[in-house]
């Protein structure tokens, strides 16, 4: 007689793909999953507790480290909201500056989620070549601001540091680079028939259940809900520019690996547009008061981040240190799906929808 | 054991006893202290408030008639005790904010998400504010066919923290209720899954409180 009790089996925090410190407790019956409870807080640092007590200055450092796959992006949700609330003004070469950093950002992003998401579900090189092409954007952002993943950047009210001469050249000629390479990646990896085998059909919603989950980024537009914040509610100088937003049709892992690509393509587009438009002089810090005081009030703001709807929620009461700051993660909200999707999946299947989510841990546990 | 020993143990816990006494006493004091300045400091913001209205009024924000219209819904389709207090965020852009009744959360959620002309089917983000005189829970909604967006609060009481949860009509709030519990000690009866997220499960107290004393400093 074989015996056929149920199996629980504990994935993590320390697993190679489960990207950081993320857990997972599933119960097998045979290979197929029954029932998965995520476990989170192994990285919990309790950013909102600390910025309490931190002037708005003080707290962007801590942005960075909560999704370090995409720290511009989040340096920029948090100087936006203090911005809105204050009503400055940012001067324009100083919000070009921030477009490029994110853009470039939302490139480097998805090249780690590429490279990470093939490893995990068995082909090592492409990993390599995903880093060495992100290596490029790291090295432009080294040379912006001294750091290759917590860029502490941006200012309330414009940036820290000017480009440095020569720095535009380099992002212009990364540009006809990426593209090169991006048909590089489809030729290697995008139609390789056991990599659809694993992907196509797998980990499949449809658009009611996503909008119903909150999911945000390639998660949502994966099953052709059009919705884009850079493109429904323009921030920064989104509008300015043409780009198309990606949509997927079947809501599954292919799907959300096009989307991903594609967005790289965009954001390529977006670049060299803004690098046409970019201001030849002008100032990289607006008029801002010596003590960042945001009136008696709050704000809620959100912008696109790679992986979605990233939002800042402050309540000031009119000091220097908030009174309540609240990130929306993306990654957070994404992930509360995972358990849905599990059920009736095998183990082998745990690693693609997991990792077709795209998380960062840093940014799950805040 | 010896009756000495026993004698000197049950004395040491006696002291034990007194001094965590002694500390639970000076918390409390230092608790109600802070309200009663919390409450005072209300009472001047209000009295400044209306000092304000005395002056020229501001033309009303593009928003106000949506405002309007969606206040007006909610209490026909509801009750009138719906709606605490309604104004439009000028700091947020123009949103839209509406401070729901508690007892009438779960209903009014319902019409925010169902009703034809809101369709709020997007809950974007959930977050909870100790104001140390009460709690908050803020509700960010959008609907992605008209874009339209709201912002909706439900106030409680700090003591017995509760706020029916609104999982059931938009699943997205599962962990963000579940945080919001973890992190400020608000319970959100009709959850599926009331558990502590990011803290350890036999954490004690809820560190986002504006009250709260860690028990281990050394932790």
């Amino acid at each position: 007689m074989i015996r056929t009790e149920e199996l629980l089996l504990n994935v993590g925090p320390q697993h190679p793909s489960t990207h950081g410190v993320f857990r997972i407790i599933v119960k097998l019956d045979g290979e197929v999953i029954t029932e998965a409870t995520p476990v989170m807080g192994y990285l919990h640092r309790g950013t909102e507790k600390i910025a309490e007590n931190l002037n708005f200055t003080q707290i962007i450092p801590y942005t960075d480290r909560m999704d370090y796959v995409s720290a511009m992006t989040n340096n920029y949700v948090l100087v936006h909201a203090v911005e809105t609330m204050m009503g400055l003004e940012v001067p324009l070469r100083a919000e070009f500056l921030r477009l490029i950093v994110m853009e470039l950002q939302r490139i480097a992003s998805h090249l780690v989620w590429w490279g990470t998401y093939l490893l995990d579900i068995g082909a090592m090189s492409p990993f390599l070549y995903a880093f060495r092409d992100r290596e490029m954007i790291i090295d432009l952002f080294n040379e912006l601001c001294g750091a290759r993943l917590t860029y502490n950047y941006m200012r309330v009210g414009g940036v820290k540091w000017d480009a440095p001469p020569g720095w535009m050249d380099k992002v212009r000629d990364f540009i006809p680079y990426m593209e090169g390479k991006l048909q590089e990646y489809d030729k290697l990896v995008s139609g390789n028939e056991i990599f659809l085998a694993r992907i196509k059909g797998v980990g499949q919603y449809d658009a009611a259940t996503a909008i119903d989950y909150g999911l945000s980024g390639a998660n949502l537009r994966c099953t052709g809900v059009d919705w884009d914040i850079r493109k429904a509610e323009p921030y920064s100088l989104y509008s300015r520019f043409e780009f198309d937003v990606p949509l997927g049709k079947n809501g599954d892992c292919y799907d959300r690996y096009r989307i991903r690509l594609e967005e790289i393509r965009q954001s390529l587009r977006i670049l060299k547009q803004a690098l046409q438009q970019f201001p030849e002089g002008g100032e990289t810090m607006g008029k801002v008061p010596r003590a960042i005081r945001p009136p008696v009030g709050e704000v809620y703001v959100r912008i696109e981040s790679p992986r979605g709807e990233i939002g800042c929620h402050i309540v000031s009461k009119g000091k220097a240190e908030p009174y309540r700051l609240k990130f929306r993660r993306p990654s957070f909200v994404n992930l509360q799906i995972l358990p849905k999707l599990l059920v009736g999946e095998t183990m082998t299947n745990l690693i693609t929808i997991l990792g077709g989510i795209d998380i960062v841990v840093g940014e799950v546990d805040c | 054991m010896t009756d000495e020993q026993k004698n000197r143990e049950k004395a040491l816990t006696d002291i034990g006893n007194e001094q965590n006494a002694e500390r639970e006493a000076k918390l409390k004091a230092a608790a109600e202290a802070r309200a009663a300045r919390a409450a005072a400091k209300e009472k001047a913001e209000a009295e400044a408030a209306e000092a304000a209205l005395a002056e020229p009024p501001k033309p009303p924000s593009p928003k106000q008639p949506e405002l309007d219209a969606l206040v007006a819904l909610l209490k026909e389709q509801i009750n009138d005790s719906v709606i605490e207090d309604a104004y439009v965020n000028e700091l947020n852009s123009d949103m839209p904010t509406i401070i729901v009744n508690h007892t009438y959360w779960r209903e009014a959620a319902q019409l925010l998400k169902e009703h034809e002309g809101l369709q709020f089917n997007y809950l974007r983000n959930v977050s909870g504010v100790d104001y140390e005189t009460h709690m908050e829970v803020v509700y960010h909604l959008v609907s992605l066919a008209s874009k339209r967006e709201a912002a909706v609060k439900v106030k409680t009481d700090r003591k017995e923290a509760a706020v029916y949860s609104v999982t059931p009509i938009w699943a997205t709030a599962n962990w963000n209720e579940r945080e919001i519990y973890d992190l400020l000690g608000i319970n959100f009866p009709g959850h599926p899954d009331m558990r502590r997220i990011m803290m350890p499960d036999e954490w004690v107290g809820h560190p986002l409180r504006k009250d709260y004393e860690p028990l281990d400093s050394e932790v």
